[in-house]
């Protein structure tokens, strides 16, 4: 139920965010969709521990800002590489051992590695992940190491 | 005051549209479908980022500011699952990794 409410909230906080009209007939609206959505969320049983993971939102919050650093670093990276005259690439496939325990913090591990140029996540097994990296040095496992570390922190709330 | 907030956005749009070219040279240049997603995920984080980061500046502290933060928000979540996707649809086509060692490939 906690959750139900937290979802109804959160989709009429980023409906206010967005719509910018605040007289009555508009906001009743808007209570009416989000409350239709929170309701047909509720009936297709998505409302649970993975869907709505509540309990993730400040961490994922303080997590944000390191990784947009990362991303920032990995961008320089691979735009030198790109305006090289040599184009010094060597492609590889590596699988990755990933430390989390859920589904959604691997979710947010693989699509971090994703989200970092130079890394692409091309398959998950298990708690094994399958990536492949532009070069050899995209891969060599400290940043990963890092991101692993803190994603685990993360899902796990310490 | 307007002129340091005028000069933060062109910095950062004007850094935004250099990592667009720059992704847009490495898809060009990229020898294989793997490899041109790197630099095609330049494009939608650092590229379309540093310019909405400009427009915000632009739009100073009003609701469109934040609305444009959103937009970043939502390309942030969605560009790794299009690219994993891609990734993915590419592996079990049987499209095989392009590797240094096949010389002759190379552009």
């Amino acid at each position: 139920m906690v959750r139900a409410f937290g979802l109804g909230a959160m989709l009429f906080g980023v409906w206010l965010l967005l719509s910018g009209h605040y007289t009555p007939l508009l906001l009743g609206f808007g209570v009416g969709s989000s409350i239709l959505v929170v309701m047909i969320a509720m009936r297709m049983d998505v409302v649970d521990h993975e869907g709505v993971p509540l309990y993730l939102v400040p961490r994922v919050l303080a997590y944000i800002p390191w990784l947009l650093l990362e991303i920032l670093r990995a961008n320089i990276s691979v735009a030198r590489i790109i305006l090289h005259p040599a184009l010094p690439i060597s492609p590889i496939m590596v699988h990755f051992q990933a430390s989390q325990k859920t589904d959604v913090g691997r979710a947010i591990y693989a699509n971090s590695i994703t989200l970092t140029p130079g890394t692409i996540t091309t398959g998950v097994e298990g708690s094994e992940l399958e990536i492949h990296a532009l070069t050899w040095a995209d891969i060599d496992g400290r940043e990963e190491d890092e991101m692993d570390r803190r994603v685990t922190r993360l899902e796990q709330g310490i | 005051m307007a002129i340091v907030l005028d000069i933060l956005s062109w910095a950062a749009i004007a850094g935004g549209l250099f990592f667009m070219v720059v992704g847009a040279i490495g898809v060009l240049r990229m020898p294989d479908v793997y490899t041109r997603l790197h630099a095609a995920g330049m494009t939608d984080t650092m590229g379309a980022g540093l310019i909405l980061i400009g427009l915000t500046f632009q739009a100073g502290p009003t609701l469109v500011a934040v609305r444009l933060m959103l937009v970043w928000a939502f390309l942030l979540f969605t560009n790794p699952i299009s690219t994993h996707a891609l990734a993915r649809a590419a592996l079990s086509g049987g499209v095989e990794p392009f590797r240094v060692d096949m010389e002759g490939d190379k552009p």
